[in-house]
């Protein structure tokens, strides 16, 4: 199953490929139109930033601590049941609520255990099929007004289950 | 939301530290985290301005747009109850394509305008409808197909081969979103015999 990681290192080029393509056949200005782009990914970036400081603060405290260490020493007996590693259920968890606090979990993943190793694989993989969920639905049903949502935590919930176990799946066929 | 989490985390961290006896790290582990957090966010200005420049030339070439017609046929099995030539089709359309292709801050203010316009073809009602249970199922499972954070991330933290996940977080993703398409079909039409 190899050809999954191997197919994946041509999508990058490919969009490029097809992007640029397709701009230089519509006659677009394709580099001014780029560099125009650019400015707005310093935007983002900068919103996120202060976000990210004060997150990043709170899991520095909670690793040197030892804290999370002994997290995921208490969760082992439920995750040892679910058959899920019991580094991964904290992030997996706060994702849920704050997307923010989830990438500072993700990155104290990849400093502890590296972003290659399974652990690290994986949670990148779970993070890329999942979106906050309580997050999300405050944000639109608030704008709406809607107070009554029925259906869509169960929704909601069954999505994120489904592509977390498709994760665990895909992780142990493909590397 | 964060208020809460955020104050929780630092003292459960003080706490545990004095507890265990690893305080002395936990004033280096304050500052060492900050700093760190503004190099990520250094090298993640030359990943994200990448990916938002190309996307610009994908929208100026017309590129999102004909994807977003593309989409249509799918807006239509996903939201029935929506006429056909209502200008909700177009913020929905909008939305998932920026959701696909990671614009995340293009994709909500597009979504809470479908949000309002569905509100107004439910008459104004405080309870969800199908299309919007359907709307937000859809956009918590994700549509993402390349995990541009993810990947710089990776990058940062020294991976061999940070784009080696996007294939199977495409899958992941599919899997999640087929879940979540399935479920939100079921129970529109489960809510239809009541």
């Amino acid at each position: 199953m190899s050809f999954i990681v191997y197919l994946s290192n041509y999508i990058i080029p490919f969009i490029f490929f097809y992007i640029i393509g397709y701009g230089m056949l519509t006659k677009t200005s394709i580099y001014d139109e780029f560099t125009k782009g650019a400015k707005d990914g310093f935007k983002v970036v900068l919103d996120i930033m202060p976000t990210l400081i004060g997150l990043m603060i709170a899991i520095g405290i909670l690793r040197a601590s030892g804290a999370l260490n002994l997290l995921s020493k208490l969760l082992e007996p439920v995750t040892n049941l679910l058959h899920f590693p019991s580094e991964l259920l904290p992030i997996t968890l706060v994702k849920m609520f704050s997307s923010s606090a989830a990438t500072s979990l993700l990155l104290d993943i990849y400093k502890e255990y590296g972003p290659d190793s399974y652990l690290g694989r994986l949670i990148s993989i779970i993070l890329s099929s999942t979106e906050t969920i309580f997050y999300t639905m405050a944000v639109y049903f608030l704008a709406a007004g809607v107070k009554k949502t029925r259906y869509t935590l169960a929704g909601a919930l069954v999505a994120t289950l489904a592509g977390t176990i498709a994760s665990i799946i895909i992780t142990n066929m493909a590397f | 939301m964060l208020n809460y989490l955020w104050g929780f985390m630092i003292f459960i961290g003080i706490i545990v530290g004095v507890l265990g006896g690893n305080v002395a790290g936990i004033g280096n582990a304050a500052i060492d985290s900050s700093k760190e957090a503004v190099t990520l966010c250094i090298a993640m200005l030359g990943v994200m301005s990448m990916w938002t420049g190309l996307m610009q030339v994908a929208k100026k070439s017309g590129l999102v747009t004909s994807f977003t017609k593309a989409l249509r046929p799918v807006i239509r099995f996903l939201f029935p109850d929506i006429p056909k030539d209502h200008i909700v089709n177009e913020y929905i359309a909008s939305n998932m394509i920026a959701n696909i292709l990671g614009l995340g801050w293009a994709a909500t203010p597009m979504g809470l305008m479908a949000m309002r316009e569905l509100k107004k073809l439910n008459q104004n009602s405080n309870t969800a409808s199908c299309d919007m249970c359907t709307l937000l199922i859809v956009n918590i499972s994700s549509l993402q197909l390349i995990p541009v954070n993810i990947i710089a991330y990776r990058s940062q933290y020294g991976s061999v081969n940070p784009a080696e996940i996007i294939l199977p977080g495409i899958i992941a993703t599919s899997v999640s979103t087929l879940a979540g398409v399935i479920f939100a079909t079921v129970a529109r039409k489960l809510s239809r015999y009541k």
